[in-house]
């Protein structure tokens, strides 16, 4: 056989790459089932950490996640509930959501929960762009409608050491207790090189050094995505008025 | 048989005196990007050990029939194929680890340390000095990672593992952590000062004077 003819080296090419084809299309489908639960199991697992949550050992997180989250809703953007029940916030998915260009009606997913101190915590999920690729996160609000409670941050492929960062107690810690309202108007939360001062008269955090744009895509996702909540927490600082 | 004289160069050589990061300048890119911390370092150092091990096994199993001419394009598709089938089989059962290796995958397959191997040794090799060899360059490019990493990490948050080593008493009184060495330069100063120590130490590694 010779080896360098071209017959032998197109049958050669095609034949290799079918077969890697149809081993790794194989490798999919075997594993899809198993990942997709993981990847769900994942997602529990950020919103429960937004809440200050973990799932205790020997518990799986599906349940401690049915047990601390009560309710899922959907919300419009002058704040008015518009659909209830399990499942329809989970069931969004956030990297189309986030792209549907109608903001006035759309319907915003929030998780009601309940927190280890007994209180009701309002879950808002968001989702942005980091420096590499997307990043997404949870943040939860006392029932005040006003100061964060916890927040969690994820990331498809932030730079390790840096911008990966964003994943890591140490940032998320900073925002709880924050304030996402200044005078009675919505001002989120801003994340500026340390040192310096906001410019937009919200709270502000200290960025990640080495991770400009990864901490301006937090800034800016934060910004995008829990505006349209405003009527809805103002909502819940006139119930808690009352 | 399993450890002849050939096999032992095979596997030892690349730790010191063949080294991919410090003698063949291989890898290079991977190191200035993953060196922040020790952590993200020891991963990588660990998938590219199992990648670069199989990639090169497989690869000398299939070495008699690879045409030359399209030798690199076959070299490709098992190195890609190998990493793909490892993040999935990550991503179902060991999903913790998949997530930490989420960027670490894309680089493995940019990482020059397996195309050189698999060109320059299990072409021509049989597998199991293949196999040697590919563990061997994998141990000799993690090793380097861990050392930049330890310099980088240290000088640049103060940490070890996440673990805060310098005390706090060190920066009462006026020392501070060294922003430059977490940016990506500093790496390849690290690297050039090992580079430079290790030449120091292996005479016949020098370059003659002309």
């Amino acid at each position: 056989m010779n080896k360098n003819s071209n017959i032998y080296q197109i049958s050669y090419a095609s034949i290799l790459v079918i077969a890697v084809g149809a081993i790794l299309a194989l490798v999919y489908m075997a594993l899809k089932d198993r990942q997709d639960m993981n990847i769900a199991d994942d997602t529990r697992k950020q919103i429960l950490s937004s809440i200050r949550v973990q799932a205790p050992e020997g518990v799986t997180i599906e349940d401690t996640f049915n047990k601390y989250i009560t309710d899922e809703l959907r919300v419009d953007i002058q704040g008015n509930i518009t659909e209830k029940g399990k499942g329809v916030a989970f069931g969004v998915d956030m990297k189309n959501f986030v792209k549907e260009k109608d903001a006035t009606n759309k319907k915003y997913p929030v998780f009601v929960a309940k927190a280890n101190d007994g209180t009701v915590k309002y879950v808002f999920p968001m989702y942005g762009a980091g420096l590499w690729g997307p990043i997404w996160g949870y943040v939860s609000v006392n029932d005040d409608g006003k100061t964060i409670y916890g927040a969690n941050f994820s990331h498809q492929g932030e730079t390790p050491g840096l911008g990966a960062r964003i994943s890591e107690a140490d940032f998320q810690n900073k925002f709880q207790g924050k304030t996402l309202y200044n005078n009675n108007e919505f001002k989120s939360i801003e994340i500026v090189k340390k040192g310096q001062k906001g410019t937009t008269g919200g709270e502000c955090i200290d960025a990640i050094s080495g991770a400009t744009i990864t901490s301006r895509g937090v800034s800016s996702m934060m910004q995008d995505c829990l505006t349209p909540y405003d009527a809805f927490l103002k909502k819940l600082q006139s119930e808690t008025a009352k | 048989m399993l450890l002849s004289k050939k096999n032992k160069e095979a596997f030892f050589n690349p730790l010191s005196k063949d080294n991919p990061v410090l003698v063949q300048v291989l890898g290079i890119c991977s190191t200035l990007a993953v060196t922040v911390s020790l952590k993200p370092a020891i991963v990588m150092g660990i998938s590219v050990i199992a990648v670069l091990a199989f990639a090169n096994v497989i690869i000398s199993f299939m070495r008699k029939t690879i045409p030359p001419t399209i030798r690199i394009i076959v070299q490709l598709v098992v190195v890609a194929a190998l990493v793909i089938i490892v993040q999935q089989v990550l991503t179902a059962y060991s999903y913790d680890v998949s997530k930490q290796l989420s960027v670490f995958i894309g680089l493995i397959i940019t990482n020059c340390i397996l195309m050189g191997r698999l060109e320059a040794f299990a072409l021509n090799n049989r597998p199991w000095p293949a196999f040697l060899d590919g563990v061997g360059n994998g141990l000799g490019y993690a090793i380097i990672l861990v050392i930049v990493a330890f310099f980088r990490e240290l000088l640049g948050s103060g940490t070890l593992f996440d673990t805060q080593v310098i005390p706090q008493c060190f920066y009462d009184a006026g020392y501070s952590n060294n922003g430059l060495m977490i940016l990506p330069p500093m790496a390849l100063i690290v690297v050039a000062c090992i580079v430079w120590v290790h030449r120091a130490r292996n005479k016949d590694l020098q370059e003659e004077n002309n």
